[in-house]
């Protein structure tokens, strides 16, 4: 087998009813090994647009990317991770606060650059965006606290500058080299 | 104009140049069946059961090249027409599916014959549409077929909703969308004719895509100039005429010796049209080590899936041919030839003639009408019909290659005969015979000219070999242990029936059942009494090499 990584794929599909699940039914049948998906309407209703997280090696990539394009509700799907991309994504996280607590909860908020959105007698919301490596490092942080609840909504992508994926002419997979 | 949903249906299937559609009636299809009465522009086949219904459309696409239609009502009538979707799924086969479903106010409350088709086509159709609203009746239909019919071809369903049926709303005729193939990668195509020119032994694999696109005559045009010798796969049967010099038989796990000894050997595989399945490559990361492959498929997802080429183009193999062509040398491989030459007379050496199959077969395909089509169910039967009985022209074969569909045979021979306007011949095995035997009597009442070959061995012949082969004996449940008189059951539904019990009687009995078949336009079936123990040879193992190929069965 091929190097495991992890792979972002960016995709496009027609807003419509049941193209997650058609999604979401191929990744399953073929095996894929899916980490998150993040997926809502884009600046056209018609469209909706995905960020995928793959788990898997660069065969499964192709066969992921080549068996998704055969899908009439697909428009354009690729690879992001040759781009120069900015990665975010959003975490709510429900913390117990006794009011002797609040205090550090602020402070490692300021740190990390992170809301106090809601606040409660003995609990606090705390909301923060980044890179899915920091969403990591501050629940790191955060987890003495007790985690009451939390959500992640998984990573979304777009790449720097004037590209778009609406634009992207991939032409061609890339080779794969398979290991004998 | 102002037309029902129901009406509008048909006028589409029309305007896509639909003249049969096998189906069964019910509740959520009423209306449907309404237009069709009123209309009388479209021949429909009543079958015994909607599996027949799908089989039977898959058929008549096979031998036309046409879109096979098939209707079905809501729930169980949907649910049936399933086996028979996957069935054209994996042999990539046009068809559109049409299904009734209940009102919009009752959908969504499980309500009487209520099922999600949709989500349960899903995997096995290319793509499936539920219809709510009679405006998008018309131009779904319209996308349907063109789905069905181009890139990579396969099933499409449409889920119509009983409102939609009744609702009124403007049609306007249109023509159907010309199916244009994309063009082919010119650079590619220069690096793919140097491989095929340096190369010193070469073989052409031709698989169920050069029937899908036409393109027979141009595999022969490249094998002809390059002289290079050409295998078939199941679905490729028909491409290359048995009796050309070129022609090795059959490739796969019961493919013939020659193209195993070819393979071998060879230095270049061209791959048109076919996926290396794991019947056909049977040991994905050796199938082809150390050769060069190059490899033409329409569909990209099927490149460097299980065998990875040295070249590819993701094009129709028809198109990439006609481009391919000038580009190719006009070469004689002597040396290769001589050694081809030798493979082909070991073949017809060490072909197994004693099974009495081989002689039914062989007087059958001879006895056959010019037109008449071969059909096959799934099983020994089948890989004795695929070695034995040969096919020398493209649409005149139709088997369950990716799924194996047992029952298969009885829909797709009476499609088959539809869509030809010929005889049909069913090769098909007691196990799949009683699966949907229902089906004879669609043949009888429709007056399908039929010669059903029944390989009647009393045993589920190929999982009783594998139980020979790799679990010691144990025949678990492969022992039919029924006493059907297949004669009467045939007399019973209306059609002929005769027992064949005597080798010496093989050409007596099968003359008689053509002449009758195609004189009273009738299914004729041809019980042929068999040996539970005839084996099908040679035999490559899952997971083996093509070296490696059995021609005798050491059994456990």
């Amino acid at each position: 087998m091929a190097e495991e990584k992890k792979y972002t794929i960016g995709a496009l599909a027609s807003n419509k009813s049941g193209v997650l699940t058609r999604i979401t039914g191929l990744f399953t049948r073929r095996g894929y090994n899916i980490e998150s998906l993040s997926a809502c309407a884009t600046e056209d209703p018609e469209v909706s647009r995905m960020t995928i997280i793959l788990k898997g090696d660069e065969y499964i990539l192709y066969q992921l990317i080549k068996q998704m394009d055969k899908m009439e509700d697909i428009i354009k799907v690729g690879c992001a991770n040759e781009l120069d991309c900015v990665y975010r994504e959003l975490l709510l996280v429900k913390v117990h606060a006794a009011p002797e607590m609040r205090s550090q909860i602020i402070e490692i908020n300021e740190i990390y650059k992170a809301k106090t959105v809601d606040l409660s007698p003995e609990t606090m919301i705390l909301e923060i965006t980044g890179d899915p490596d920091k969403l990591d490092a501050f629940l790191k942080v955060i987890q003495p606290y007790g985690i009451l609840e939390m959500q992640r909504t998984g990573v979304t992508a777009l790449a720097r500058g004037s590209h778009t994926l609406k634009d992207r002419t991939d032409g061609e997979y890339k080779k794969l080299s398979h290991e004998e | 104009m102002k037309l029902k949903g129901a009406d509008i249906l048909i006028n589409c299937l029309v305007e896509q140049g639909v003249d049969t559609v096998f189906g069964y009636p019910g509740g959520t299809v009423l209306d449907i069946y309404d237009a069709l009465y009123k209309s009388g522009k479209i021949d429909h086949v009543l079958t015994a059961h909607e599996q027949g219904a799908a089989h039977a459309a898959d058929g008549y696409a096979r031998v036309t090249g046409k879109t096979g239609v098939c209707f079905a009502t809501s729930g169980p009538g949907a649910t049936n027409l399933v086996t028979g979707i996957a069935t054209a799924f994996m042999d990539s086969i046009p068809l559109v599916a049409i299904t009734g479903n209940v009102g919009i106010s009752l959908l969504g409350r499980d309500s009487f014959q209520e099922i999600d088709i949709v989500g349960i086509t899903i995997p096995i159709t290319k793509h499936n549409f539920i219809v709510k609203d009679v405006t998008e009746l018309a131009p779904t239909i319209r996308r349907a077929f063109k789905i069905a019919g181009s890139g990579r071809k396969g099933p499409v369903l449409i889920d119509i909703l009983k409102n939609v049926q009744i609702a009124e709303c403007e049609y306007t005729p249109e023509e159907p969308e010309k199916i244009i193939p994309e063009k082919v990668e010119q650079g590619k195509l220069k690096a793919i004719s140097e491989l095929i020119n340096a190369s010193k032994k070469p073989v052409i694999i031709a698989g169920g895509g050069v029937i899908a696109a036409d393109a027979a005559q141009l595999v022969h045009e490249l094998a002809q100039k390059a002289d290079c010798p050409v295998t078939y796969t199941l679905m490729g049967k028909g491409c290359i005429p048995e009796t050309d010099p070129l022609c090795l038989g059959m490739i796969g796990m019961h493919g013939t010796i020659a193209t195993a000894k070819a393979l071998s050997e060879a230095d270049t595989v061209i791959a048109l049209g076919t996926r290396f399945s794991d019947r056909v490559a049977l040991n994905r990361d050796k199938f082809a080590k150390g050769k060069t492959v190059i490899h033409v498929d329409i569909d990209a997802a099927e490149i460097d899936k299980n065998v990875t080429a040295t070249q590819h183009i993701m094009a129709d193999v028809g198109e990439t041919l006609k481009s391919l062509l000038p580009l190719i040398e006009e070469k004689q491989r002597k040396d290769w030839r001589v050694k081809v030459e030798a493979f082909k007379k070991e073949n017809a050496a060490k072909k197994n003639t004693s099974i009495r199959a081989f002689s039914i077969l062989k007087t059958a395909s001879a006895l056959a009408p010019e037109k008449s089509t071969l059909v096959t169910d799934v099983g020994q039967h089948q890989m004795w019909a695929a070695q034995n009985y040969p096919v020398n022209v493209p649409r005149r074969f139709c088997s369950s290659g990716g799924l194996g569909t047992m029952g298969y045979g009885m829909g797709a021979a009476i499609g088959a005969a539809f869509g030809s306007g010929n005889l049909s011949v069913l090769v098909t095995g007691d196990g799949c015979f009683r699966m949907n035997m229902n089906e004879m009597i669609t043949a009888v009442s429709r007056r399908v000219p039929m010669v059903i070959l029944l390989m009647d061995n009393g045993v589920l012949g190929m999982v009783r070999q594998w139980q020979k082969v790799f679990y010691s004996h144990r025949f678990s449940q492969t022992n039919l242990n029924q006493n059907i008189d297949y004669v009467k059951y045939a007399e019973s539904v209306g059609a002929r029936g005769i027992a064949l019990n005597k080798d010496d009687d093989v050409e007596k009995v099968l003359k008689t059942a053509f002449e009758t078949a195609e004189k009273e336009s009738i299914p004729v079936l041809v019980d042929c009494k068999i040996s539970e123990d005839d084996n099908v040879l040679p035999m490559i193992k899952p997971g083996q090499t093509y070296d490696k190929q059995l021609e005798t069965l050491e059994e456990n």
